[in-house]
């Protein structure tokens, strides 16, 4: 408990010495597009299928629960506030840890073990303004704009089984949602987000450039990435659900 | 060897790690101008007294003076700006596996220089040239040989016209060409660019072939230093077994172990 403590701590501190980078690191804005490139275009793919099975399931799901109520034409509120306010950051989360969060991981790592990272300090090149703080500010960057596409594409699935399949009322699909949700529920959505991405990114450098440089180094820094990021993800969204609140 | 002449003076390092002792009232000289080779058996802290001199990790106590400052003293803006003055070339080459050569190269100009984008490309060539490699500009890391890769990364290395150029065990893992053509790259820099190189490595045929002076390095100290051919006939059983390969004496051949016959012949479970 106490080591988990320990860690905890140190990737504040390192969070503290990437911030102090930032702005000379801002000066680069090419190092930080490819990185947005990397972290959340390459992440489409994945993260665009599973906001639409998610809204699928949540349109099954919601219709079967809602209809023992007589509340079906509801499911445009339900599915996009579930979506919105929860599955679209939590689920985005997790998956941008398990795909980008272990690239950065893994990438940082090898340059860890192949002294790519100690040739930077050598030819007096800080490898935290010039490789860390680029991929950190590239997830941050990503992860609400991947977010927001995640329950975009969710709602669309969510009609396509609500309205298309289970013959739910369209008019009601989309008016109903349109009054019900409201901006505080977006700006919950994005809060979280935008928290989530600095935390997945954080925990995915920070694994990443403290690798121990071997094999194995490499393989339980990704491990702990997704792991922490999981457990640090989840714990952030009570926080964050009970402030709203 | 004449002090003043020397750009980097080690006197009295200590240094210790995990508790065992690595470096132990340690006292070296490099000259300006001059290929110098620190050598000794595996496990001696070579590459441990690269990082010390480079300032990656400090000393427990005694001084380290690199043309003339003095590393213990120096702030962490100072250290980068005497690292702009020293190349390194680590032992796999460390090149940026995301560049290509052309960019590897270029890299330290683009992170400390505003120059024209003609003029880098200038330079660089310049240096792919001079380690034989222009042609090889616009490659990525992943279709270079080991040996090309030590090129490139010696390339970048001298991009920034350095002082001091570190080799950490050059030829490792070398074909016998590409080793040579190592060793004639490391003269010939080193005369052509009026540089200071320290050559950290165990090949002592490669060394005697290339070296000014050289370092022999066993338990923390130097036990022997002079020309390659004076190491040749030094009076120090440890010098000769390294120097002549031996595979016993020393530095012993068996790792310590219980008696053997005893170990043998005890039942299982007795000591």
């Amino acid at each position: 408990m106490s080591d988990s403590l320990v860690r905890l701590g140190d990737i504040v501190g390192f969070l503290g010495r990437i911030m102090l980078q930032v702005p000379r690191a801002l000066l680069r804005f090419q190092l930080i597009v490819d990185q947005v490139y990397n972290a959340g275009a390459l992440s489409l793919v994945i993260v665009m299928l599973s906001g639409l099975f998610v809204g699928m399931v949540l349109g099954l799901q919601g219709f079967e629960l809602l209809q023992r109520f007589g509340s079906e034409q509801a499911l445009g509120t339900a599915a996009a506030i579930g979506l919105v306010k929860e599955l679209g950051p939590v689920v985005t989360a997790l998956l941008f840890a398990g795909r980008a969060g272990t690239a950065l991981a893994a990438e940082l790592g090898l340059m860890r073990a192949t002294d790519q990272l100690s040739a930077m300090e050598m030819m007096a090149v800080d490898p935290i303004r010039r490789v860390v703080a680029p991929r950190f500010l590239g997830g941050v960057i990503a992860m609400p704009l991947l977010a927001a596409i995640f329950s975009m594409i969710g709602i669309y699935g969510a009609q396509l089984v609500g309205v298309q399949i289970m013959k739910v009322d369209a008019g009601s699909f989309w008016s109903q949602m349109r009054a019900s949700v409201h901006l505080i529920d977006l700006n919950e959505g994005i809060v979280k987000s935008c928290v989530f991405g600095v935390a997945c990114s954080l925990i995915a450098v920070y694994e990443g450039y403290h690798a121990a440089p071997t094999a194995e180094g490499v393989g339980a820094a990704t491990t702990r990435t997704v792991v922490t990021s999981a457990v640090i993800v989840l714990f952030l969204d009570y926080l964050i659900t009970a402030f709203f609140l | 060897m004449n002090q003043t002449s020397a750009i980097i003076e080690i006197r009295d390092l200590s240094y210790a790690v995990g508790g065992r002792t690595i470096f132990d009232k340690f006292d070296m000289d490099v000259a300006r101008g001059r290929v110098t080779a620190v050598m000794g058996p595996s496990g001696t802290g070579k590459t441990t007294l690269l990082r010390l001199i480079t300032r990656q990790v400090r000393a427990d106590s005694g001084s380290i003076r690199v043309a003339g400052a003095e590393l213990g003293a120096l702030t962490h803006a100072e250290i980068f700006a005497l690292r702009r003055r020293m190349g390194m070339l680590f032992q796999n080459g460390a090149l940026l596996t995301d560049l290509s050569v052309f960019e590897n190269v270029a890299f330290p100009l683009r992170e400390h220089t505003r120059l024209d984008e003609r003029l880098i490309r200038n330079l660089v060539l310049t240096k792919l040239q001079a380690v034989g490699l222009r042609g090889a500009a616009e490659l990525g890391t992943a279709e270079l040989s080991g040996g090309m890769a030590r090129r490139v990364a010696l390339a970048r290395a001298i991009v920034m016209d350095p002082e001091i150029l570190i080799y950490d065990e050059p030829f490792v893992g070398l074909d016998p060409i590409s080793k040579g053509v190592v060793l004639r790259l490391i003269r010939r820099l080193n005369d052509a660019l009026g540089l200071t190189s320290i050559l950290v490595s165990h090949d002592v045929h490669e060394i005697a072939s290339v070296a000014d002076a050289v370092f022999l390095l066993s338990g923390g100290k130097v036990v022997a230093h002079g020309t390659p051919q004076e190491l040749q006939s030094f009076p120090s059983e440890v010098v000769k077994q390294f120097v002549g390969g031996l595979a016993d004496g020393p530095v012993p051949f068996h790792y310590p172990a219980p008696d053997y016959y005893g170990q043998l012949l005890a039942r299982d479970g007795a000591p």
